[in-house]
């Protein structure tokens, strides 16, 4: 059984042997998919129309689907690797390890934002920015530039305290668990931490950035750990809920695979803790 | 009544003050949208559409931005509301709460469609938007 493991405990070779396949997925046009996918879904999802991978109940189980996807292609490069999880509310400065130049490179530099060090800057030539919404073609980070802090162990907690999966009107004015980890309201746990990047980040063509899937690779971790806490809190909702994806309703783009059938992640991987 | 003629006031007053209220009005904006009867311009009764933000047409740090409220394509789905940074589309989608959102600044929100595109322009540094190729 794969192991998802937290960034901060990775060998030198474990970071090596993700960072290649990242680069091999791009190279061979497949990465620029997923950042195409996931920017559909962010312009498509409304509070008010058919919504699917953000801002409604299936965030968690689309994000669960896709990060799978991700996981499995850059398996198919290098079985050995897995998808770590950057755990913000610990890992929290520019000087973080995470950015080091042997694994996702730093902060931009003040000029135009862009990533100078590290395997994904511009002029390694191995990461053009292909999908985007401007005609920029190199990766940007301004960490902490939007918003001062990343969230806090004790904000996570009192998320993750929240009883309710999610709740009526199913988008981003509702009340419970997704909508607080999401963070369209309250403290905002996933929202902020793409603010804080910046860059590309910031934006809908967000998987631009590596580090798009350690963070929602905790993001998933969180909804397992939740699960834990509250082992009778079940998915909602359960059916016949306009524009929303219901408990066995399928998921767009695959079709064929419901949120019931992403509620157990031990069947696909498990964490490290 | 009154709070809605300061909020236009405000919305064509300088670049400064419009920056500062739009930080500061989401919660006073719902509340005006709440409390407002509703007006002739024959939107509908479901919350979005009535007393829609304004539109606009400036430059700001060099761009050229136009607001637009739109009734008809994807825009209406996305709260009616079109804009443009030098004559390109920059997507942009109305929350339940009534904030603002745009494909460039996705996971913050903005009061209005005019201070999420000054966030835009801001955040562009110069560079053109481009439609993102859809398969």
């Amino acid at each position: 059984m794969a192991v998802r493991k937290n960034q901060a405990t990775l060998t030198a070779t474990e970071k090596r042997n993700f960072v290649n396949a990242l680069l091999a997925l791009k190279k061979s046009g497949k990465y620029d998919e997923f950042v195409r996918t996931h920017n559909e879904f962010i312009m498509s999802d409304g509070d008010d129309t058919d919504r699917v991978g953000h801002r409604s109940p299936s965030f968690l189980p689309w994000h669960r689907r896709f990060l799978i996807q991700f996981e499995q292609e850059l398996q198919r490069i290098d079985s050995s690797v897995t998808l770590p999880y950057w755990d913000w509310t610990a890992d929290r400065t520019v000087t973080a390890s995470i950015f080091a130049a042997d694994f996702l490179g730093g902060n931009g530099r003040s000029r135009d934002a862009q990533v100078t060090t590290g395997p994904f800057a511009y002029s390694t030539g191995q990461w053009n920015i292909n999908v985007s919404a401007d005609d920029r073609p190199y990766l940007q980070r301004e960490m902490g530039a939007s918003v001062r802090a990343l969230p806090t162990r004790a904000e996570v907690d009192s998320v993750l305290a929240m009883t309710t999966y999610d709740m009526a009107p199913w988008n981003s004015a509702s009340d419970g668990f997704r909508n607080h980890l999401e963070g369209w309201r309250g403290v905002n746990l996933h929202n902020r931490v793409h603010v804080w990047m910046g860059g590309q980040m910031a934006t809908g063509v967000s998987p631009n950035d590596p580090v798009f899937w350690l963070h929602h690779c905790f993001i998933d971790k969180l909804w397992a750990d939740w699960q834990r806490m509250h082992p009778t809190s079940g998915y909602l909702p359960t059916g016949g809920t306009t524009n929303v994806v219901d408990l066995k309703d399928t998921m767009r783009p695959w079709n064929n695979v419901t949120p019931a059938d992403m509620l157990d992640h031990t069947k696909f991987y498990t964490y490290d803790r | 009544m009154s709070k809605n003629v300061t909020r236009r006031v405000v919305l064509r007053g300088t670049a400064i003050a419009v920056a500062g209220a739009a930080l500061a009005a989401p919660a006073a904006m719902a509340a005006t949208r709440a409390a407002m009867p509703m007006d002739h311009t024959g939107m509908d009764h479901s919350g979005h559409g009535s007393h829609g933000p304004q539109p606009f047409d400036e430059v700001y740090q060099g761009r050229r931005i136009v607001g637009t409220p739109v009734t008809g394509g994807h825009e209406a789905h996305h709260g009616g509301f079109a804009v443009t940074i030098d004559g390109k589309e920059l997507h942009v989608m109305r929350n339940a709460d009534g904030t603002w959102i745009s494909v460039i600044n996705h996971y913050q929100t903005f009061a209005d469609p005019l201070a999420l595109t000054r966030a835009a322009v801001d955040k562009l540094q110069g560079a053109a938007l481009v439609p993102i190729s859809t398969r």
